[in-house]
């Protein structure tokens, strides 16, 4: 063993991001002090973006369990879900909120980049990409520096790597304007017995390195996840990873032309912690060890320090074990493909990953207490409810007054950003490459994805509204769950899975927790109900901006990734109205509410109210009676009511076809409330003039509230005889709203 | 008639190609290799297809490097003996950079990545690319580019314009030309054009994004369509001849 440096101290590791307490356990599994490359393995293996170790606890506590999940969450790279005819899903969602705060493009892209490498890792193509966004207040010139350099780099990198951008959603709140979320997913198909696992079954086993040579970028990458972003994090630049898209689809075919040799044991992609994170989760979950010679590593740059090559997060790399004997199978693939592939190590049986460098020994460290489910830490945190939630509950819509100029109000409403059209952001993703989708030409409430080699196709859609969850985080966290599932359901899909995305403040802040601990109840509550087992995803905890007096922890944002399926024969459903004369529904409950809504924050100034209208059960018969509409032919049309209430959905149904609506509103509510308010579990229909015995029965036998609004126009919009202008007006502010601030 | 579909490192509408072509209309269809320095097994009547995507990362300049591939000096001998050569998108920027067509493919003059549905007419109906399309007709076909602004000298597209050679330009859905309807800044609004001898076509506009029922689009079709026509007739006449 090196001994030339002196031995790290409790500073050291302090500083490496680990307490005191982990200092000892380390020392005590170590039976000695270990030298700073081994402390700098701990530090990041034990970090909470490799550990999990402040939310595993509750994370095991969400329904993961179903009769199609192929593997259960946690045990590879992503969720691997049945989806009949021979073929399994894996898909996954994650984070990259830090990076893409400090570098936005770089950020951004090397968080699509590592999301499809989590999904061919396993075997699988990738097929479709979604993304959810949260920025700070768009008028902000630094928000729009960001927003322009996360959308080049996730369209930059998608696009060139010739996956779809399928859908994705986008919100903006101060809370974000230091901390921006860039979550991304990634949605692959595979035939069901031909996955690789991340395993190093088999000692003696060579150990290749595959793909772009290591650099000396995003050293530290998953402890400066795991941090507060402070004012100084621009100094943590080089915490940040490159990605490069083209290594990437070189690096697919190839991986996926070699898995077709057979001569792959176990694989795993190069993520956060780098060689670090894959030799020991690999070697772990074989209770195998490994022997690695760091310098055979191919490295960018000479006389890189062996603590930098097994921290470094340089893209576009992957782990594998392979047959022993069977390595030139593989050299032959990689070559074709002019990539890298190096062997720089063996499988061994001691559970123990020696690392060599220059003939030495520098590291040695214990495969298992390094990973989740070994000996990582795992800790319960102290909650409480935070005093915000008081406020929250004070509101009442009696105190808000009805404005006199509805109209008015509307425009407010539609014209802000979290309302109005994203094609500003869309449009700079190439959608539709692997033609697939289905979406392009008939739209719907989530993406459809056709299959080329089944029947079925794919439902996808991501979301969550985070200041819902703020307001109740058991209840917003039920309405994200259920919100996706409604998209789905709307778009003709069946609910299958969940991924989930958990951006939250510091865990340590008992405010925090208590919104983590309860968002978390919500969702298993409602994946329950729904029968959408989680799959697997990511925690991102520490999102705050630091100011110089303050903290303020982002709003609670557990995004969701649902999966669906479209059996076949059924029939795509999609949002737009067809023809003017259709009647006009909504379904779900008319209630007097306009609690964290679009309306209440802009046109009232209010930023804390209650969590919208919800209950689960209604929502599920909700759901039951809207599959039933669909597999009768009895609708022409569906979109569920979310931001910006009953008026935003009727235009968006108009819009597409130059229609319009003149409806009626009831005198026993509210007027802006039955317009603007965000009650849940609500959607709007069109149906034909002969299908409306049908539709009105059928709901009736299931006991779910439906009102007749009016009819589709011709472009007239007009509410209760009140001319709300021209559809070309709305359309041309729905539109350019997001260009005109970004372009100017 | 057999399509050969060019694999770039860096391609990704090579499959969508394939399936288009393959799947959808019934052709045969081989793949080619970038690094393969023989062209076999085609002759005239049969078509080349440099697909769509990234060929070698789009470095230096889209299509710049994808030139001085193995394949394409036989796909370059090919199209000179009278072979049909399309390509789209990327395949386009590849034939400009290699000289079978004219001008340059420059960045969208937005400075961004453009993905959407829109319009183009058919402004020559009598190639073999667009003839079952009738004159001005117009088609819904999707662009997904950085780098899809033509540009040419005077002198160029004068001669292009002389003989016919622009065979779409973008517009909008009534067919009328302007510069709201110009996605990218492409001088006179090209959107695709042919060589002299009218066996090289390249366009922007994905035809193969919008050649299925159940993508909502098959107006798309008709270009693979007219090709497929056009090369039968070709070899029928040259079966009497």
């Amino acid at each position: 063993m090196q001994t030339a440096e002196a031995l790290p101290t409790v500073e050291v590791a302090q500083k490496l991001g680990l307490t005191e307490d982990e200092f000892h356990k380390i020392v005590e599994i170590m039976g000695r002090t270990p030298n700073f490359t081994e402390l700098s393995i701990f530090s990041v293996m034990w970090s909470e973006h490799c550990s999990y170790k402040n939310s595993i606890t509750y994370l095991k506590k969400l329904p993961r369990k179903g009769e199609h999940l192929l593997v259960e969450a946690g045990e590879e790279n992503a969720g691997l879900i049945d989806i009949g005819d021979g073929l399994a899903c894996a898909f996954k969602i994650e984070s990259h909120n830090h990076p893409s705060a400090i570098e936005p493009y770089q950020g951004a892209a090397t968080g699509v980049g590592g999301i499809h490498r989590d999904i061919f890792t396993m075997g699988a193509r990738p097929i479709a990409a979604l993304n959810s966004l949260r920025f700070g207040d768009i008028d902000n010139p630094k928000t729009q520096h960001l927003m322009k350099g996360v959308v080049k780099g996730i369209g930059n990198y998608g696009n060139c790597f010739g996956v779809p951008t399928v859908g994705g959603e986008v919100y903006f709140d101060k809370c974000y304007q230091q901390n921006i979320l860039v979550n991304a997913m990634s949605v692959g198909i595979v035939k069901v017995g031909e996955t690789v696992s991340a395993i190093a079954d088999g000692p003696g086993n060579p150990v290749l390195i595959v793909g772009s040579a290591t650099g000396k970028d995003g050293i530290h990458g998953a402890t400066f996840a795991s941090a507060d972003l402070t004012e100084d994090s621009s100094q943590d630049l080089p915490a940040v990873q490159v990605g490069d898209p083209f290594q990437e689809k070189l690096l697919l075919e190839a991986t996926l032309e070699a898995i077709k040799t057979g001569a792959i044991v176990g694989m795993q992609d190069m993520g956060a912690a780098g060689i670090t994170c894959s030799t020991s989760e690999m070697s772990a979950k074989s209770k195998t060890g490994m022997k690695i010679d760091l310098d055979k590593v191919p490295t960018r740059q000479a006389d890189m320090k062996p603590f930098e090559i097994l921290l470094s997060e340089s893209q576009e790399r992957m782990l594998i074990v392979c047959h022993k004997g069977q390595e030139q199978k593989l050299y032959d693939v990689f070559d074709k493909w002019d990539l890298e592939c190096e062997h720089i190590g063996e499988v061994t049986d001691t559970g123990i990953i020696d690392f060599y460098a220059k003939g030495e020994l520098v590291a040695s460290v214990p495969a298992d207490p390094l990973v989740l489910g070994g000996g990582a830490p795992v800790y319960d945190r102290m909650y409480s409810r935070p005093a915000y939630l008081d406020e929250v509950s004070a509101f009442s819509i009696d105190k808000v007054k009805e404005p006199t100029d509805l109209v008015a109000a509307a425009r407010q409403v539609f014209a802000s950003p979290n309302i109005v059209s994203k094609r500003w952001i869309y449009q700079q993703y190439d959608s539709m490459v692997r033609t697939n989708t289905m979406t392009t030409n008939a739209i719907s409430d989530a993406a459809v994805i056709r299959l080329k080699d089944s029947k079925k196709s794919l439902v996808v859609t991501v979301d969550c509204n985070g200041s819902y969850v703020y307001a109740n985080p058991y209840v917003g966290a039920m309405i994200a769950v259920s919100e996706a599932a409604r998209n789905i359901v709307c778009s003709g899909g069946e609910p299958a899975a969940i991924t989930n995305c958990l951006n939250f403040g510091n865990p340590y802040d008992e405010g925090v927790y208590y919104q983590f601990v309860n968002a978390l109840k919500g969702m298993g509550e409602a994946c329950e109900k729904f029968n959408t087992p989680v799959t697997g995803g990511n925690v991102s905890f520490y999102n705050q901006s630091v100011y110089k007096d303050s903290t303020e922890p982002v709003f609670p944002t557990p995004t969701i990734g649902m999966l669906g399926i479209m059996e076949e024969g059924k029939k795509h459903m999609t949002m737009d109205f067809k023809q003017a004369g259709d009647e006009i529904y909504l379904i779900g409950d008319v209630v007097n509410d306009i609690g964290s809504s679009e309306y209440v924050k802009i046109v009232h100034g209010i930023d804390k109210s209650t969590v919208p209208h919800f209950d689960l059960q209604k929502e599920f018969d909700l759901q039951t009676a809207l599959k039933g509409l669909i597999s009768s032919d009895a609708v022409c049309s569906l979109h569920d009511i979310s931001e910006g209430g009953l008026f935003t959905c009727l235009m968006e149904s108009s819009m597409p076809n130059n229609l319009g609506f003149v409806i009626n509103t009831d005198a026993a509510y509210r007027k802006d409330a039955y317009l603007f308010g965000e009650a849940q579990s609500r959607v709007v229909a069109s149906v034909a003039a002969d299908k409306v015995a049908e539709f009105e029965n059928q709901l009736a036998a299931q006991n779910v509230l439906f009102y007749k609004l009016g009819k589709v126009s011709n472009g007239d919009l007009a509410i209760d005889g009140q001319d709300f202008g021209s559809l070309a007006g709305w359309t041309e502010m729905y539109n350019t709203t997001i260009e005109n601030k970004l372009e100017n | 008639m057999k399509f050969g579909v060019v694999v770039f490192p860096g391609s990704n509408c090579d499959e969508d190609m394939r399936h288009v072509l393959g799947d959808v209309l019934g052709q045969e269809v081989d793949m080619l290799w970038h690094k393969n320095d023989k062209l076999e097994g085609f002759g005239p009547g049969d078509c080349i297809v440099l697909p769509g995507g990234f060929s070698y990362g789009d470095y230096l300049r889209s299509g710049a490097i994808a030139k001085l591939s193995p394949i394409m000096q036989q796909v370059i001998t090919f199209a000179n003996s009278g072979g049909y050569v399309i390509g789209i998108c990327n395949g386009f920027q590849i034939l400009c950079e290699s000289g079978l067509l004219p001008g340059v493919l420059l960045a969208n003059d937005s400075q961004k990545f453009i993905c959407k549905n829109l319009h183009v007419k058919v402004d020559n109906a009598d190639t073999p690319f667009t003839q079952k399309a009738s004159a001005d007709q117009v088609l819904k076909i999707p662009i997904a580019h950085a780098d899809g602004r033509y540009y040419a000298t005077a002198e160029v597209l004068k001669t292009l314009e002389d003989n016919n050679q622009v065979l779409f330009r973008y517009c909008a859905e009534d067919a009328s030309l302007g510069d709201g309807h110009n996605p990218n800044g492409s001088l006179n609004h090209i959107a695709g054009i042919c060589n002299a001898g009218q066996n090289v076509f390249g366009m922007m506009p994905h035809p193969e994004r919008a050649s299925e029922d159940i993508l909502g689009n098959t107006q798309g079709r008709l270009l693979f369509e007219s090709l497929i026509e056009a090369s039968k007739k070709a070899s029928l006449e040259g079966a009497i001849a």
